[in-house]
C-alpha cells in the first residue's frame, strides 16, 4: 500500500481521468448546443457507437489515428443528418427517434462488427503522443495533463470556442432563441429550422469524435455497445451546466476522475466488483443532483418541434 | 421535459385518442410502414450476405405461425403489458419515466430472491402474491428519487430515471453476484423457483397465465386514465401543470404517486416475468425491455388497446428473430435495428397521415 501515493501513481491517475473525461467532454459540448437550440437530443448515444465504429474501422484500416476520428466525425454526423431530417424538419417526436436511432445504431455497428471480425477483437496500436514543451515536464501534473494525443487539446480549446460562440456571435444568440423562443427568431428573419439542424450536426461530429476517442484511445479497441451510456451521461452534463461550456468541463473531469479511481482502485489490488465500479459515476450524477438539481433550468422550446405559423 | 413543453405533447396524445379514425386506415398506416421497414431492413440483410426472404421466413415461422412460437411471443408479452402500463400512466401525466430498466431487474431480483424462500413456508398462490408485492414495492422505492425530485426541486426526471436505471441496472448485478447468490451452482444466478411453484399456464399450453394479469391490468390502467376522476386529474397534471395548481391539485403528491404508479406497476411485470417465465435472475441478465417499449407507447398515442397491438407485434419481432439468429448466425444485434426501422418508419406514417388530414381539411 506504501505504493499506493506516489508520484508514478497520481500521475497515472489523473493521466487515467482526462482520457476518461474527454469523451464525456465531447458529447457533453455537443448535447449542449443541441439543447440551447431546442432538441433535447437522445440520440447522442446512437452517433457516439456510430463515430466509435467507423472510428475504429478508420484507423483500423488506415492505421491513422487522424482518419480514424475524421471517419468517426463523419459517423456521428450521418446519424445526426438522419435526427435532423426527421426531428427537426419533419417535427417527429425527439424521444422516440432518439431512443429508435440509440437502439438501431447499436444493433448496426454489433452487427457489422460481427460480419467484419467475426468474434476476434483487433487493437489498434499506442496513440501517438504530443507533449506541450515546458508544461510537461512539470512533476506529476505534467506528464498526466500535457503528454496526450492532439485531439485532447482540441477537446478543451472546444471548451473556449464555444465560450465565445454563445457570448460573442449571432450564432450563439440565434441557438439561444430557437430554444427560447423561436417564434421570436422567426420573426427576426432567421431560419430556425437552420439553426437547429446545425446544432444537432454540430452534436453529430463532437459525439462521433467522443465516440472514436472512446474506442480508439480509451479502449484501443471495439467491442459491441462499447459506449455504454456514455451519451446519456453527455446529457446529464449538458444539463447540469446549464449552458455554460466550463462546466461541462469540470463535470467531465469529476466523472474522469471517478472512473479513473476505481480502475486504480483494482490495479492497486483493492477488490471490488466491475459492477460496483460502474456504478460510482451515476452515483456522482445523482449526489449532484440532489445537491444542484434545482438550477438545473433548461430553455423553453426543449423537446418541442418548430412548425412555422402554428399557434 | 420542461414544464411548457409537456402540454403540446400530452393533449395532442388526447385528442388523437378521441378523434375516431375508421379502423381500416388505422391497419393500413400500421401494416404499410411495417411492410416498408422489412423491406428496408432486407436490404441491411442483403448488404451482410444473408438471405433476408429466409429470414423474415424464420420469423414469421418461429413467431407467428408455429404453435410454440406464437406461444413464446404470446408469453413474452407479459412482462411487457405491464411495462407498457406503466409507462402510459407516467406519460399521461406528462413525466418521462425512462428508468424502467433499472426499475425492472431490481424488482426481478426481489423477486427470484424472496419467492423460492416464501414457497418453502406459505402456500403458493400466496408465496407469488407476496413476491410480487415485493417486487412492485422495490421499484417504487427505486423511483421514489426521481420523483422527490421532480415533485419538491423541479429536477428534470429524465436525467434522474436515466440515471437511476443504469444505478438499478448495476445494483441488481451486485446484489445478485453477492447477497442472493444460489450457492448450489457454479454460475452466478439467484436461487430457482421450481417449475411446480410457478405462474400456472394457461390451459394446455406453453403460454403463462401472467399474460391475462398483463392484459387485464392494461386495460384498467387504460380505463382509469381515460374514464375516472383519478386520470383526469393526472392528465390535467400532464397537460398544463400551472393550470393543475390553480385548479387546486396536490401536483407534488400526484407527481410522486404517478411515479410510484408507474415503478409499481413495471415492477409487478418484472416479478411476473421471475415467477412465470424465468424462475431465476442470472447476472448480467438485463433484456433492457423498459427501453424498448418507451418507443411503442409513444406511437400507441399512450392508448392502452392500441399498446397491446404494438406489444405484440414487437414480441412476434423478438421471439422470430431470436430464432432466425441462432439458425442463421445473424447476430441477435439485428432484431434492434429491425425494431429501430420499424419505429422511424412508423413515427413518420403517423406524420404522414397526419399530413393528409390536415391538407384534406383545409
Amino acid at each position: 500500500m506504501s505504493g499506493l501515493f506516489s508520484n508514478v501513481f497520481l500521475t497515472a491517475l489523473l493521466f487515467g481521468a482526462v482520457t476518461a473525461a474527454i469523451p464525456l467532454l465531447l458529447a457533453g459540448l455537443g448535447e449542449q448546443m443541441s439543447e440551447k437550440a431546442g432538441v433535447l437530443n437522445i440520440g447522442i448515444e446512437g452517433m457516439m457507437i456510430s463515430g466509435a465504429y467507423l472510428g475504429f474501422v478508420g484507423a483500423y484500416y488506415s492505421g491513422s489515428f487522424g482518419v480514424g476520428f475524421l471517419t468517426g466525425a463523419l459517423g456521428g454526423i450521418a446519424v445526426a443528418a438522419l435526427m435532423a431530417l426527421l426531428c427537426v424538419r419533419i417535427g417527429l417526436n425527439q424521444i422516440v427517434i432518439g431512443i429508435a436511432l440509440t437502439l438501431g445504431l447499436e444493433g448496426l455497428t454489433a452487427l457489422l462488427h460481427h460480419f467484419q471480425f467475426s468474434r476476434s477483437y483487433p487493437r489498434l496500436p499506442a496513440v501517438p503522443i504530443t507533449e506541450i514543451p515546458l508544461l510537461a515536464d512539470i512533476p506529476i501534473l505534467g506528464p498526466a495533463l500535457f503528454k496526450h494525443h492532439l485531439i485532447v487539446y482540441f477537446s478543451v480549446a472546444m471548451v473556449l470556442v464555444m465560450i465565445w460562440v454563445y457570448r460573442r456571435s449571432q450564432l450563439g444568440l440565434n441557438l439561444q432563441a430557437a430554444g427560447d423562443k423561436p417564434a421570436a427568431l422567426d420573426v427576426a428573419g432567421i431560419d430556425v429550422i437552420r439553426t437547429r439542424t446545425i446544432a444537432v450536426l454540430f452534436t453529430g461530429t463532437m459525439a462521433g469524435l467522443g465516440g472514436a476517442f472512446l474506442a480508439n484511445v480509451g479502449a484501443g479497441l471495439f467491442i459491441p455497445f462499447i459506449t455504454n451510456g456514455a451519451g446519456f451521461l453527455g446529457i446529464v452534463l449538458a444539463m447540469l451546466a446549464r449552458g455554460r461550456p466550463v462546466w461541462v468541463l469540470v463535470g467531465a473531469l469529476i466523472f474522469g476522475m471517478c472512473l479513473s479511481l476505481t480502475t486504480a482502485a483494482q490495479v492497486a489490488g483493492i477488490n471490488v466488483p466491475t459492477d460496483v465500479i460502474q456504478m460510482l459515476p451515476f452515483l456522482a450524477v445523482m449526489v449532484m443532483l440532489v445537491l444542484f438539481g434545482r438550477r438545473a433550468s433548461l430553455p423553453a422550446a426543449l423537446g418541442i418541434p418548430y412548425e412555422r405559423g402554428a399557434r | 421535459m420542461s414544464q411548457d413543453a409537456a402540454p403540446v405533447r400530452a393533449l395532442d396524445a388526447s385528442a388523437g385518442q378521441a378523434g375516431g379514425r375508421e379502423p381500416l386506415r388505422r391497419i393500413v398506416i400500421t401494416l404499410g410502414p411495417i411492410l416498408v421497414s422489412l423491406v428496408l431492413a432486407g436490404g441491411v440483410l442483403l448488404a451482410v450476405g444473408v438471405d433476408p426472404i429466409a429470414y423474415y421466413g424464420f420469423v414469421l415461422d418461429r413467431g407467428l405461425l408455429s404453435p410454440l412460437g406464437l406461444q413464446q411471443t404470446l408469453t413474452r408479452m407479459a412482462p411487457l403489458l405491464f411495462i407498457a402500463a406503466g409507462l402510459i400512466v407516467a406519460f399521461r401525466a406528462g413525466m418521462w419515466n425512462l428508468g424502467g430498466d433499472g426499475q425492472f431487474l431490481l424488482a426481478a431480483v426481489t423477486a427470484a430472491a424472496s419467492a423460492p424462500l416464501l414457497v418453502q413456508t406459505l402456500p403458493s398462490w400466496l408465496a407469488l402474491l407476496v413476491a410480487c408485492l415485493f417486487s412492485a414495492f422495490v421499484a417504487m422505492i427505486w423511483s421514489l428519487v426521481p420523483a422527490l425530485l421532480r415533485a419538491y426541486q423541479g429536477v428534470n426526471e429524465i436525467i434522474t430515471t436515466l440515471m437511476m436505471s443504469f444505478l438499478g441496472v448495476s445494483f441488481a448485478n451486485v446484489l445478485v453476484k453477492l447477497v442472493f447468490l444460489d450457492p448450489a451452482t457454479t454460475v452466478p444466478q439467484t436461487r430457482t423457483l421450481p417449475v411446480a411453484d410457478r405462474l400456472p399456464r394457461l390451459f394446455e399450453t406453453t403460454v403463462t397465465s401472467g399474460l391475462l394479469f398483463g392484459l387485464a391490468t392494461i386495460v384498467i390502467v387504460h380505463l382509469v386514465m381515460t374514464r375516472t376522476a383519478f386520470g383526469l386529474k393526472l392528465r390535467i397534471v400532464g397537460a398544463n401543470p400551472r393550470a393543475a395548481i390553480h385548479a387546486g391539485l396536490n401536483v407534488p403528491l400526484l407527481t410522486v404517486a404517478v411515479f410510484a404508479i408507474s415503478a409499481g406497476l413495471i415492477g409487478l411485470g418484472a416479478a411476473v416475468d421471475i415467477v412465470g417465465i424465468q424462475g431465476n435472475v442470472r447476472a448480467d441478465w438485463n433484456p433492457a425491455y423498459g427501453f424498448a417499449i418507451i418507443p411503442v407507447v409513444f406511437l400507441a398515442r399512450m392508448n392502452g388497446f392500441a399498446a397491446i397491438g404494438f406489444v405484440f407485434l414487437l414480441s412476434v419481432l423478438w421471439i422470430g428473430g431470436e430464432s432466425a439468429a441462432r439458425r442463421l448466425g445473424v447476430p441477435q444485434s439485428f432484431t434492434l435495428v429491425l425494431v429501430a426501422i420499424v419505429l422511424i418508419t412508423l413515427a413518420l406514417a403517423e406524420y404522414l397521415d397526419h399530413r393528409f388530414n390536415q391538407a384534406r381539411r383545409a
